[in-house]
């Protein structure tokens, strides 16, 4: 019997270093839930988030970091369980849907990245227009995608998984624009 | 362009598609005749000045937005939840 090995949207394309900038796979990042809380349920669902997982539902544009559960606001009236499996008392107040296989995600590091992504993306990535814990539903390199800053210096970036090959080569090309002419 | 998403802050007009005028949340009822229905359907004012229209925010949020802007100097000068305006 062959044993079939899960592979990551990116095995063994990434690290991809150009320059200062680094674009890395993060393979780990699972299980990954989408919360979509059914009409006026918001409250009821932040409660029971909190109780089970010690987390409240984002607000739009906000990332809420934890130790073993985060939530990522992921859209209207959604967000992004990531890190455990919810609770299935939620089931109850809102729509879930596994996504741990549906998106591809890269963190974006190093002096200039905000440079490269300036290139792919119509928003203001500079730390004083999006600081630590911003995230945003915006396109980069005309794919719908969530980008979100973790630190002053990394970004992580979730794009469709079928995307994912063509997403690395346009955070490539853009860096290495980057690091050609800055 | 510049366009405010009542959820997610001002951003950039590409990450919207346009999908023409807000009568469209002003469905006729079934018995309203068809004059009122080929109306809905089919005739629209070509304005030039203040109009409003809906934009969905494709590459963000995923919100239905009415834009009341201007098409003239493309202002832009209110934006609301298509949810809100329909109700």
């Amino acid at each position: 019997m062959v044993k079939l090995e899960p592979t990551t949207p990116l095995q063994g394309a990434t690290p991809v270093e150009v320059g200062t900038m680094v674009v890395q796979e993060v393979g780990d990042l699972r299980p990954v839930t989408s919360i979509a809380p059914y009409p006026g349920r918001q409250k009821a669902v932040s409660d029971l988030l909190k109780k089970a997982h010690g987390i409240t539902f984002p607000k739009p544009n906000m990332f809420l970091p934890g130790k073993e559960a985060s939530c990522l606001w992921f859209g209207r009236d959604m967000a992004l369980l990531i890190g455990v499996v919810p609770d299935p008392a939620l089931a109850r107040e809102a729509a879930l849907t596994d996504q741990s296989d549906a998106w591809a995600v890269l963190s974006l590091r190093g002096d200039g990245i905000e440079a490269a992504l300036a290139r792919l993306c119509p928003i203001d990535t500079r730390l004083k227009q999006f600081p630590i814990n911003s995230t945003a539903r915006t396109e980069v390199a005309h794919m719908m995608s969530s980008l979100t800053r973790m630190s002053e210096t990394e970004f992580q970036l979730m794009i469709f998984r079928a995307f994912a090959r063509t997403a690395l080569h346009e955070i490539t090309d853009a860096m290495e624009g980057v690091a050609a002419r800055g | 362009m510049r366009i405010t998403c009542p959820i997610c802050g001002e951003r950039d007009r590409r990450e919207f598609y346009y999908s023409g005028h807000a009568m469209a949340l002003d469905r006729p009822t079934e018995d309203a005749g068809s004059d009122a229905w080929d109306d809905y359907l089919h005739n629209r004012d070509n304005t030039c000045g203040e109009m409003q229209d809906l934009w969905y925010h494709e590459m963000g949020c995923g919100a239905w937005v009415v834009v009341t802007r201007n098409t003239a100097t493309h202002e832009v000068i209110a934006t609301k939840l298509a949810e809100e305006a329909a109700s």
